[in-house]
């Protein structure tokens, strides 16, 4: 089958009363929509962030006094393991996926995504992952050997929970590298006619880096996992000292992975926000090229810098100093970002709303977990530090007060065109209140902690640490309040909020040009380029003429017969460009 | 009077780095130092955290700023202005971290030089092609075979070998079951890990301790004096040398006032040196997860005055030869509670912590 048969199948009219609404069924349906895909991966992870939520409050429950006073020890690494798998493979990643899926295809102007039907195959392969993985809790076997299951400790502990956990893990990461595929043949070859790749919309760049990491490092991760569950199930030695195996092998591999990993869940966010600052702020991205091109150095320098997780465990001097170069030479372009950011901002006119809160709320917060980064970076001072809550701090800062808030602010600025609809933006600042207040109170104290002594993973501690783990854990009960408002603004904005329009926040890239919802196919005609994405203020006072010059009526021809005319061709005249005239 | 926005950015300047520079050096995040090694490392922590402070306040400065002065007023649906990059500003912040960074980079190459991580001992010269030729077995042997054997001693096997063969462990480390890794080329059977520093290198350290890690407790033995004990005491002042390993899952030695810490492996030895400075008893923990009571796996570290180590050695050492006759029972028989049972009193373990330990194999 062609690629495009495939795309003509993809767009196959569905049943709708107007412009992309959809039956509900669609949602539970295996739709080849990138819409319906995107909005089935923004869902599902969220709920899986809940449950993942859920479990780190029991954790922080435990621990806020220095017994095992509310779970048992056993249960307690039960709880951090699921929590951690839940929030990085469950949610960050897979929500990354979602908004790519939704956004990607509008925003270079093409109908679907390249392969729609892997694309839902992809998704399909998440809940019963999911679903695998917490019926472990169910069993009562859950594994309990940590997120990274190190050998020998995942080979002495449960079985069954330890299988289970390697069987959802070799699922989710399959279903990344499928969707790391679509995105990079999406972005390659299906781009509107005439759009370079320096008009393509900074997400759009980031996903390119995003996606080169995971088809590069997950088939590693697959190795590893499948030569722990050899040991596991089939009493082979590859990590298993006891045979001759090293479990340092191990370490090295799962790290190939996991490491370029963070990246794989920072780095679509870095776009989501390279996209929402200009539009809030009314000024054009600054630095357009440094911030593209700094996401594929960080997707080039993420495959080089494993080794500094394992700094305390076996990995020669010199070797020692390489990946603490490496690893800190990330900092020059996540630097740039960082600055780009601020003197896009800096001089603008800023609609302090609930997206463009979260999207400052990023850069603020990111930076802390990105200095703590560098600090870590330094061999002696991680000597110190590795696996403490010093550790347990900087993740956070990066995957909550990065990737987390990164996804907010990506709901708030893209749910009129997911909808239709408005959020309520009082309910949508105090959740950002809530978030910001909840996030720092949980995780700022973990620093002084992890320093002073205090290591991760347990479930008793001194009792001297016992005043900041009690703020730790307030804050925490914060942050799983803080979530009821966007809940339940998104739920009944989603029924009743006030209509959006096409265009709420005036923005200039392709996703803004269609209807919200969009029309199944996105767009009546393939859409010409006559801005950049991030043209604001280009022409004062005009505004209004600007947002519609992007989707002229008068196509090119010349522009239209790219090199992939065949999968931009006009509609099928059997099909109908309005789904009210389909029959 | 409207002042100059230079002058202003000077001001912010100077005060950013007179409140960086002063919350390097009084932010109370870290432990007392407790050996020369911590001392070094605190004063490279220092220093990140004096840049740290300044890069934070200008970020986060920056933003608030913007957030207040560049608000949207009500009415104003303008945009700003389309200002697209400046060449010159983006080589300087580009220029200016990579600056930082590598200052840093050799300020912490300078630490751990100083504190003993690459001395010869720690990063073994491997001679590979000598490895290669005794594996027996490897293929890459016959290819190699016309290399002459290296008549350097090979300094890892027989430090691994003297710990294994050590009397008072090897009871307890189940040598047989977790067979210690030979020559791996390039690796070398020593975890390369903390060594010697500098001024010290050459000289054997003053003591050595050998240690194993098992759930959940840890094992000293001293082979000079051939005391086993549960709580690790050093004299102050001279370089104490702690080789160590695991029975059966990894471990990782840590006393947060040393600012060290290092795996113990099962296969492998993994050694690390300091020279103790402060008196006073610390926590030794647990910092690799390694079961359910992880949390619960530490014990004391005493660093003492020669005379008082002295008095303490003679007291072990009485203790130390009832505890042989307990090891040497068969400890494949024992339950790990019967098993841990002398070990107990020592080691904090609380006794319905021991009847628990028996769930965690399933």
């Amino acid at each position: 089958m062609t690629q495009a048969q495939l795309q003509e199948g993809a767009n196959l009219p569905a049943l709708s009363e107007e412009p992309g609404v959809r039956k509900w069924r669609d949602y539970f349906s295996f739709n080849t929509d990138h819409k319906v895909i995107g909005i089935q991966y923004l869902v599902t992870t969220f709920i899986f962030y809940c449950i993942g939520g859920v479990l780190a409050d029991l954790v922080r429950t435990e621990l806020k006094t220095p017994e095992t006073d509310f779970v048992s020890p056993e249960v307690y690494n039960s709880l951090f393991t699921l929590h951690a798998t839940i929030m990085i493979f469950l949610w960050i990643v897979p929500a990354g996926a979602g908004f790519a899926n939704y956004l990607i295809p509008l925003m270079i102007g093409a109908k679907d995504m390249a392969f729609p039907r892997l694309n839902a195959v992809a998704f399909w392969m998440i809940p019963p992952a999911g679903l695998l993985l917490i019926s472990s809790l169910l069993i009562g076997d859950a594994p309990d050997a940590g997120w990274t299951s190190y050998p020998p400790l995942s080979l002495v502990t449960g079985q069954v929970g330890e299988a289970i956990w390697i069987m959802s893990v070799l699922l989710l990461g399959t279903s990344s590298i499928l969707g790391a595929i679509n995105f990079l043949v999406t972005i390659w070859k299906m781009r509107t006619p005439g759009m370079t790749f320096n008009q393509m919309p900074l997400f759009c760049w980031a996903m390119v880096a995003t996606s080169a990491i995971t088809l590069l490092s997950t088939p590693v991760l697959a190795g590893a996992l499948i030569l722990l569950a050899f040991d596991l199930l089939a009493g082979t030695t590859f990590f298993n000292p006891t045979g001759g195996g090293d479990p340092i092998v191990y370490q090295h591999m799962f790290w190939f992975y996991s490491h370029p990993a963070v990246y794989i869940m920072i780095l679509p966010f870095f776009g989501l926000i390279s996209e929402i600052l200009p539009v809030h702020a009314r000024k054009p991205i600054f630095g357009y090229q440094a911030i593209a091109y700094s996401s594929l150095a960080i997707s080039f320098l993420g495959l080089i810098v494993w080794a500094h997780h394992m700094f305390t465990s076996g990995v020669p001097g010199w070797l020692r100093m390489f990946f603490m170069i490496t690893t800190m030479i990330i900092a020059v372009p996540t630097g740039i970002k960082v600055f780009s950011w601020v003197a896009t901002v800096w001089g603008g006119k800023l609609r302090l709303n609930s997206a463009m809160l979260f999207a400052m709320g990023f850069v603020g917060t990111f930076v802390i977990g990105g200095i703590s980064g560098i600090m870590l970076a330094a061999v002696p001072f991680d000597i110190h530090v590795h696996d403490t809550y010093f550790v347990v701090a900087h993740l956070h800062y990066v995957l909550f007060g990065g990737s987390v808030l990164g996804i907010y602010a990506g709901f708030y600025h893209w749910f009129p065109k997911m909808t239709g609809r408005m959020l309520n933006e009082f309910w949508g600042k105090v959740h950002f209140a809530l978030t910001i207040v909840g996030l720092n109170l949980t995780f700022l104290p973990m620093h002084k902690l992890g320093m002073m002594g205090m290591n991760r993973r347990i479930a008793v501690y001194d009792p001297k640490f016992e005043t900041l783990n009690f703020i730790c854990t307030m804050g925490s009960y914060l942050l799983a309040v803080s979530t009821f408002p966007f809940i339940i603004n998104a739920i009944w904005s989603w029924m009743y909020g006030p209509k959006a329009g096409n265009n709420p926040w005036q923005a200039l890239t392709l996703e803004w040009m269609t209807t919200s919802p969009p029309a199944i196919e996105n767009f009546d005609k393939p859409p010409v380029l006559a801005t950049g994405p991030y043209d604001y203020g280009m022409s004062h006072g005009d505004d209004e003429e600007v947002e519609k010059v992007p989707l002229s009526d008068e196509r090119e021809p010349a522009l239209a017969a790219g090199p992939n005319s065949a999968l931009r061709a006009d509609p099928d005249p059997k099909v109908a460009a309005h789904p009210e005239d389909r029959k | 009077m409207n002042i100059p926005s230079s002058i202003w950015t000077l001001l912010v300047g100077i005060v950013v780095t007179l409140v960086s520079l002063w919350y390097g050096q009084n932010h109370g995040l870290l432990p007392a130092p407790a050996s020369d090694e911590a001392e070094l490392v605190d004063g490279l922590f220092n220093a990140m955290l004096t840049i740290s402070t300044g890069l934070f306040l200008i970020v986060e400065g920056a933003l608030i700023y913007s957030a207040i002065r560049y608000r949207r007023r009500p009415g104003d649906d303008s945009d700003g202005p389309p200002v697209f990059g400046n060449i010159p500003l983006e080589i300087l912040w580009t220029a200016v971290p990579a600056i930082i960074v590598i200052g840093i980079a050799i300020y912490s190459f300078d630490v751990y030089n100083s504190i003993g991580g690459f001395s010869p001992h720690a990063v073994h010269d491997a001679p590979i092609g000598e490895q290669a030729v005794r594996m027996p077995g490897a293929a890459i042997a016959a290819t190699l075979s016309d290399t002459p054997p290296s008549a350097d001693p090979n300094l890892n096997q027989e430090k691994s070998d003297a710990a294994m063969q050590d009397p008072a462990t090897a009871a307890v480390r189940n040598a047989d079951q977790i067979p210690q890794r030979r020559n791996a080329p390039g690796v070398g059977v020593v975890s390369p890990t903390i060594g010697a520093s500098p001024d010290k290198e050459g000289a054997p350290p003053a003591l050595t301790v050998n240690v194993t890690g098992l759930q959940y407790a840890w094992i000293f033995t001293y082979p000079d004096t051939g005391i086993t004990t549960g709580e690790l005491h050093v004299p102050v002042g001279r370089e104490v040398q702690i080789s160590m390993t695991a029975n059966d899952v990894i471990h990782a030695f840590w006393v947060p006032e040393l600012r060290l810490k290092q795996d113990a492996i099962p296969g492998r030895q993994s050694e690390i040196r300091f020279t103790p400075k402060t008196v006073g008893e610390y926590k030794l923990i647990c910092a690799e997860l390694c079961g359910p009571y992880h949390g619960a796996m530490n014990t004391q570290f005493v660093i003492e005055t020669p005379e008082a180590f002295e008095q303490w050695q003679k007291e072990q050492q009485v203790a130390s030869r009832d505890a042989q006759q307990l090891v040497a029972m068969n400890s494949a028989d024992l339950s790990p509670a019967e098993f841990l049972a002398p070990y107990v009193s020592d080691l904090g373990i609380q006794p319905e912590m021991l009847q628990q330990i028996h769930h965690t194999h399933h």
